[in-house]
């Protein structure tokens, strides 16, 4: 039995308990099938109101947020302000409140700054999604990853899980170790020293391993999941050049292989083919990558539906 | 005019005193100590000071007024109300004004708007470099002639350590102090709290302790081979603590102060990205802390400062990673001093007016005050030792707001504050 999502905001996967991610995943569970239908649309939130409030730029997860907003006939409405208020100078707590003052039912926020949500959801009445804030969380990516594990491996308990790359600067590596090291998944992550600090060790109580190479975070594991390197930290001396990162850090089939034979490969996109991941990897049956964007839009339509005062499954 | 501070307890640690005893206030000097049962000389004005701490005025060495440049944050009227509230007779303004207090022209306006205003003293402190850009140095001589009493390029501290090296050797010349907020900026730019745990868990740039250990030793090693006073402004690590206690072992002429939000909180209040939380050097972790709390108790740490530092609403109201370093603090340090310090038995009332009047005073060399022995400056702070209050934001003085400690309740707080022999502050009773 799961038990209710509590709450209306959805900041970050750190704060809920195993049986609140569970019941998102059923919710979620339920409406994948919407997707496949001919006409798209369930009437679950008409007459509501979503706001997508983009600070960054954000082509799939915030396709991915409007279309299920739309497939649940919410009035979805997108808003890009990576230049707009800033540059007028206006403050984040007067976009906030005026955006609000409009009566949204959900706002739905990705920030480059951490914490945005939080501060939001202290003023605002609408529901705060968190689409991604800075290097803090990306809740919805660690849910559409956690469908598409569940989908192949179906039990978490005593899942090897490897997490490959900058984990620092990672939101989507946060995410995800809250949610897999709650479920009782075994995670290990694994990058460059600069880029994987080993303080890593004590981000949660348990369940979590800091390896000194790629190698020994792969072998035997269950699921593979790589994060996309920024070029921009080669800018900032985190490591030489792209080319050596691929040569130590990159999937290849080679360092895949060490992985159990079922593993199964998540990469949260977008993808740089040949730096992080080889291009025969991404391609390959092993690869789930565009059955995360799948499960995307259905993770996010039962967070808006929760989010906005539907009922989990089964509550 | 003759004032008397009757029946309270006195508590001076340059005069080795600490006992029932009435101070005798004319002119603005201290004349007289009347013991217990003596009658009280005539033509006398009574300051009733029962069940009351008496203590030679308290200095806040490092605080930030913002005038001349930024009035909308503060202004030296302001802040200096805000000081006396808090129990402070004299305030030492860093000169990260605009323009930056790197002469004796901006030198004297400060001090001539503090004497305006009529609150605190103000004791300007200069900027070791011309606009505090760290290449040529300020003319320190003739800032000092003007009032100043220290020199620092606070948060812009200096990179070079040669230019270090020239600005100790230059203001040993003139005895001014040197002082430092010790950040190797290559080793922390970007960050916003420290680096550990929680910056991870938060997903914020974190400024390693690492940071701070580094300048403090290189100054302490520049000042043992100039010798000249170097005083580390707010040290919020242990391997500081650690660096400055192993210098005065080994006699390095090198002091340092503590901030009250550094021996109160750590790093786990930025959970919540509340922008009050925001300030450098930043809130530590438990261990940090703890090395804080064990220099104040074995004397390692000089001085307790604020680093009073406004910004206004609006410049808060932003991303954590966008919104300004500094918090106010002038009229919460006394309360939590006491919560966290006299209460939890870390120092005694002797020590707490130690570093917070005696201390600073010799430090900056301010003659006459730090004391109330016959003959000093009638800068008197006076404490209730047991009166519960709440803290208040938007009752402050200050023209800003920006205090992580608003809702707090504290025991112990300044109840009267003298400047010159002037009673410049009273706690009303309804408040």
């Amino acid at each position: 039995m799961t038990k209710p999502f509590r709450r209306r905001d959805l900041l970050g996967i750190r704060n809920l308990s195993p049986a609140e991610i569970n019941g998102i995943l059923d919710t979620a569970e339920t409406f994948t099938e919407i997707s496949n239908r001919e006409v798209k649309k369930v009437p679950a939130l008409r007459g509501k109101t979503v706001i997508n409030l983009f600070f960054e730029a954000s082509t799939r997860t915030r396709t991915s947020f409007e279309l299920a907003a739309k497939r649940l006939s919410a009035d979805a409405v997108n808003i890009s302000v990576s230049s707009s208020s800033v540059s007028k100078g206006e403050t984040l707590l007067d976009t906030a409140l005026n955006l609000d003052a409009m009566a949204p039912d959900c706002i739905v926020v990705r920030h480059s700054s951490a914490g945005v949500p939080h501060q939001l959801a202290k003023v605002s009445r609408a529901a705060i999604v968190n689409a991604g804030d800075g290097a803090n969380e990306h809740p919805t990516q660690a849910l559409l990853d956690a469908m598409t594990i569940r989908e192949h491996k179906k039990e978490f308990d005593g899942l090897e899980v490897a997490i490959v790359g900058d984990i620092l600067h990672s939101r989507v590596a946060r995410s995800n170790i809250h949610l897999l090291t709650k479920l009782g998944a075994k995670v290990r992550v694994a990058g460059p020293g600069t880029l994987v600090p080993k303080e890593f060790q004590q981000f949660v109580s348990a369940n979590l391993a800091v390896c000194s190479n790629v190698e020994d975070a792969i072998r035997e594991a269950d699921v593979v999941m790589i994060l996309r390197i920024q070029r921009e930290r080669q800018d900032s001396a985190y490591f030489p050049t792209l080319r050596e990162y691929s040569i130590h850090y990159g999937l290849t089939n080679q360092r895949l292989n060490l992985a159990k034979k079922d593993a199964i490969v998540l990469h949260p996109g977008p993808m740089n083919r040949g730096i992080e991941i080889a291009s025969n990897v991404a391609d390959s049956s092993r690869s789930l990558i565009l059955d995360q964007v799948k499960y995307g839009v259905a993770v996010r339509m039962a967070v808006l539906y929760l989010a906005t005062g539907g009922k989990a499954l089964n509550q | 005019m003759k004032l008397l501070i009757a029946n309270g307890h006195l508590i001076d640690p340059a005069a080795n005193e600490n006992t029932g005893m009435s101070v005798l206030i004319e002119d603005g000097l201290v004349t007289a100590w009347v013991k217990p049962g003596e009658d009280a000389p005539e033509d006398c004005e009574i300051f009733d000071a029962a069940g009351l701490l008496v203590a030679p005025g308290f200095v806040d060495m490092h605080v930030h007024l913002r005038e001349p440049g930024h009035e909308h944050k503060e202004t030296i009227a302001s802040g200096c109300a805000a000081a006396v509230a808090g129990g402070w007779t004299s305030v030492c303004p860093m000169p990260n004004t605009s323009p930056v207090n790197d002469n004796a022209a901006i030198t004297r306006y400060m001090i001539e708007q503090a004497r305006i205003a009529g609150f605190a003293n103000v004791f300007p402190i200069g900027a070791i470099t011309k606009s505090s850009d760290g290449s040529e140095l300020a003319e320190m001589g003739e800032m000092k002639a003007a009032g100043a009493v220290a020199v620092s390029d606070d948060g812009r501290p200096v990179p070079n350590a040669g230019i270090m090296r020239r600005a100790m050797q230059y203001a040993r010349d003139f005895d001014l102090p040197v002082i430092d907020h010790c950040e190797d900026k290559s080793l922390s730019t970007g960050g916003v709290m420290h680096e550990g745990r929680m910056s991870l868990l938060l997903g914020l740039k974190g400024m390693p302790a690492l940071a701070e250990d580094v300048d403090v030793v290189r100054d302490i090693l520049l000042a043992q081979e100039t010798g000249a006073k170097v005083h580390i402004a707010h040290v919020s690590t242990k391997g500081a603590v650690e660096a400055v206690r192993r210098a005065k072992n080994e006699g390095i002429n090198v002091t340092c102060e503590v901030t009250p939000h550094h021996f109160t909180l750590t790093d786990s209040v930025v959970e919540g990205y509340d922008t009050n939380t925001k300030m450098a050097p930043p809130l530590r972790s438990k261990e940090h802390r703890e090395a804080i709390l064990e220099g104040l108790r074995d004397g390692t740490i000089d001085a307790i400062a604020t680093d009073h530092a406004p910004h206004h609403a609006d410049e808060k109201a932003l991303e954590y990673d966008r919104a300004p370093f500094g918090i106010t603090g002038l009229e919460t340090a006394v309360g939590l001093a006491f919560d966290e310090l006299i209460q939890k038995g870390i120092v005694d009332l002797a020590r707490l007016v130690a570093l917070c009047s005696t201390n600073p005073a010799r430090i900056l060399g301010l003659t006459g005050r730090g004391t109330l022995a016959p003959g000093s400056i009638a800068d008197v702070t006076i404490i209730d030792p047991n009166l519960t209050w709440e803290y208040r934001n938007a009752e402050s003085r200050s023209k800003s707001r920006n205090s992580p400690f608003d809702g707090w309740t504290f025991h112990g707080a300044p109840v009267a504050t003298i400047v010159g022999g002037r009673l410049v502050y009273r706690r009303s009773l309804e408040n």
